[in-house]
């Protein structure tokens, strides 16, 4: 991977709707070779998708919760974690699952409409997978930052003058 | 009857012209929902890292002077940081001075090394400051202007023939406030070799420095013999993102570092501590951050350059800083006029070329140190603008 090619990259995580365009200009290629190398990109899976940052705390209308669990479980001989990764990922209201360090294995996000639906996916689901030893819940009770991101910051907060030496 | 307080205000003061950018800024602050890429410093806020130890140094109780020529621990990191990086060697125990911005390191250098009549030569188009500064300081300013055909370097012949025998000094920017024009080690050795040849001092304001986006920079005091002859002046304001916090330094040799370092503590004491912690952060473990913003910086360059080139006006390619100085010459109108019109048709806030010196006169200075969006929004105006004026 080239210079270039990481900016592109880097371009795109920051705002995944750039015009490619703008993009060729910000990384003086042509518009076709900036394309290329998305479809690249793309075609490799180093880019997975294309998703949307939304503060759904701001959205009117809109209920719902994230809890983050962490879960201690016995590891299967010959698969590691692996195995039992995969079960808990499967679950469609699982957002994320990570392989920690530490006091406990797996990290697992969850996103349901209510606490009690979370709850009920955790006592139901995952501490009755046969691996998994403990679960402790961490509901989200307010995102500050995510994915980089400080929500409720003003994108037009700029203090300067509009004219400066 | 009242007083006519007029007649008090020293003649050398009452001589200076207020700051053609002054005017621009009144008019433009009068105006709302202007996109201003009249701005001349950074629209990133300073690293974290840099605000969170200079709170940390006030809840420590670091509120008393400093010595005058600045915490010792960041002279010393000043002088680590010329020498990895420019390879230049000073001692931090007088061959460094904190100063209270870049400005105030230019004001007292000219105050250290000019007597009545001596002149600085200035080269043109420049920061708005230079002429005023060794005006103040009771020198007389002789300016150079630099060209568009010859990308707005310094030629030295051009420099030569400006330099007389009350000749003491002359001002370099590079990168250059407004043009964002870059000189390569090429192009200053022999403009070196002019001012050995004619005993001159160099004032050399390197506060773009670090936003330089082509070839590796170099200081002019690391190029031979010039380190004895050169006042190298530089800052935190623009690579750090610290216009506010007004802090800058001055490097150089060690008696003209004590004449300054005299008018300093007779005037201002010392640069404000709190500041001086804040950039003793800066420069233990900024670099991530300035290598972010450079890169950001040269980003839009590259799209602000393409964009001028498409509107077919004609634009030096920015080696440094984060300033472009397109042509307006192609619409007829002086840059004052344009500029005006533009802030007032389309609401875009860009500075007169003329401001910077008779050979900006032309030209236009946008600084590209705002949002992508902002910058988008703006060069679709300008570019209405200019269609509308060549209608």
């Amino acid at each position: 991977m080239d210079k270039k090619e990481i900016e592109i990259l880097e371009l795109l995580e920051k705002n995944g709707r750039m015009d490619v365009h703008m993009i060729a200009r910000m990384v003086e290629l042509s518009v076709e070779e900036v394309e290329a190398a998305i479809r690249k990109f793309e075609e490799m899976q180093i880019v997975h998708g294309y998703s949307t940052l939304i503060d759904w705390t701001e959205v009117r209308g809109y209920e719902g919760v994230t809890a983050m669990i962490d879960v201690k479980v016995t590891p299967v001989r010959g698969k590691g974690f692996d195995d039992v990764a995969e079960r808990i990922y499967r679950f469609p209201e699982v957002k994320a699952v990570y392989l920690m360090s530490g006091a406990y294995d797996l990290s697992v996000s969850v996103e349901g409409k209510t606490m009690s639906q979370v709850a009920r996916f955790v006592s139901e689901k995952l501490s009755t997978l046969d691996t998994v030893i403990s679960t402790t819940t961490h509901f989200i009770l307010k995102k500050y930052k995510h994915d980089g991101i400080i929500f409720g910051e003003d994108d037009n907060n700029d203090r300067r003058m509009p004219v400066s030496p | 009857m009242s007083l006519d307080t007029s007649r008090f205000i020293a003649e050398h003061v009452d001589a200076l012209k207020p700051s053609g950018i002054r005017r621009f800024f009144d008019l433009a602050s009068t105006m709302d929902n202007v996109i201003s890429l009249g701005v001349g410093e950074p629209d990133f806020v300073t690293p974290w890292n840099v605000i969170e130890a200079s709170y940390h140094s006030l809840e420590q109780g670091y509120t008393a002077y400093t010595a005058n020529a600045g915490l010792m621990e960041l002279r010393e990191l000043i002088s680590d940081y010329l020498k990895t990086t420019y390879s230049v060697s000073y001692r931090p125990a007088d061959q460094v001075i904190v100063t209270v911005g870049a400005s105030q390191a230019i004001d007292i250098a000219l105050r250290a090394i000019l007597n009545p009549g001596d002149e600085v030569i200035i080269v043109e188009p420049c920061f708005v400051a230079y002429a005023s500064a060794v005006s103040l300081a009771g020198g007389v300013p002789v300016s150079v202007g630099t060209k568009a055909e010859n990308g707005f370097k310094l030629q030295p012949e051009e420099l030569e023939s400006a330099v007389t025998p009350k000749t003491k000094a002359i001002i370099l920017c590079n990168p250059n406030n407004p043009t964002g024009t870059m000189l390569n080690r090429e192009e200053l050795l022999p403009i070196a070799e002019l001012i050995e040849a004619h005993d001159l001092l160099v004032l050399s304001d390197e506060i773009y420095a670090e936003l330089s986006y082509e070839a590796d920079y170099v200081s002019f005091s690391s190029l031979p013999n010039m380190q004895d002859r050169t006042i190298l002046i530089s800052g935190f304001s623009k690579s750090f993102a610290m216009t506010g916090w007004r802090l800058g330094y001055a490097a150089g040799p060690a008696e003209l570092i004590q004449a300054m370092t005299k008018i300093h503590q007779y005037t201002i004491m010392c640069a404000p501590t709190m500041a001086q912690y804040g950039a003793v952060e800066a420069l233990r473990s900024g670099a991530a951050s300035v290598e972010h913003m450079r890169k950001s910086y040269r980003q839009r360059r590259n799209f602000v350059t393409s964009a001028f080139e498409e509107m077919g006006l004609m634009t030096n390619r920015p080696g440094g800083a984060f300033y472009i100085f397109p042509s307006i010459k192609e619409t007829g109108m002086s840059s004052e006029a344009f500029a005006e019109a533009l802030l007032i048709e389309e609401k875009v806030a860009v500075v007169p070329g003329s401001v910077f010196g008779e050979s900006g006169e032309g030209y236009i200075r946008c600084s590209y140190a705002t949002s992508m969006k902002q910058l988008t929004e703006a060069m679709k105006r300008i570019k209405r603008f200019v269609e509308k004026q060549q209608a």
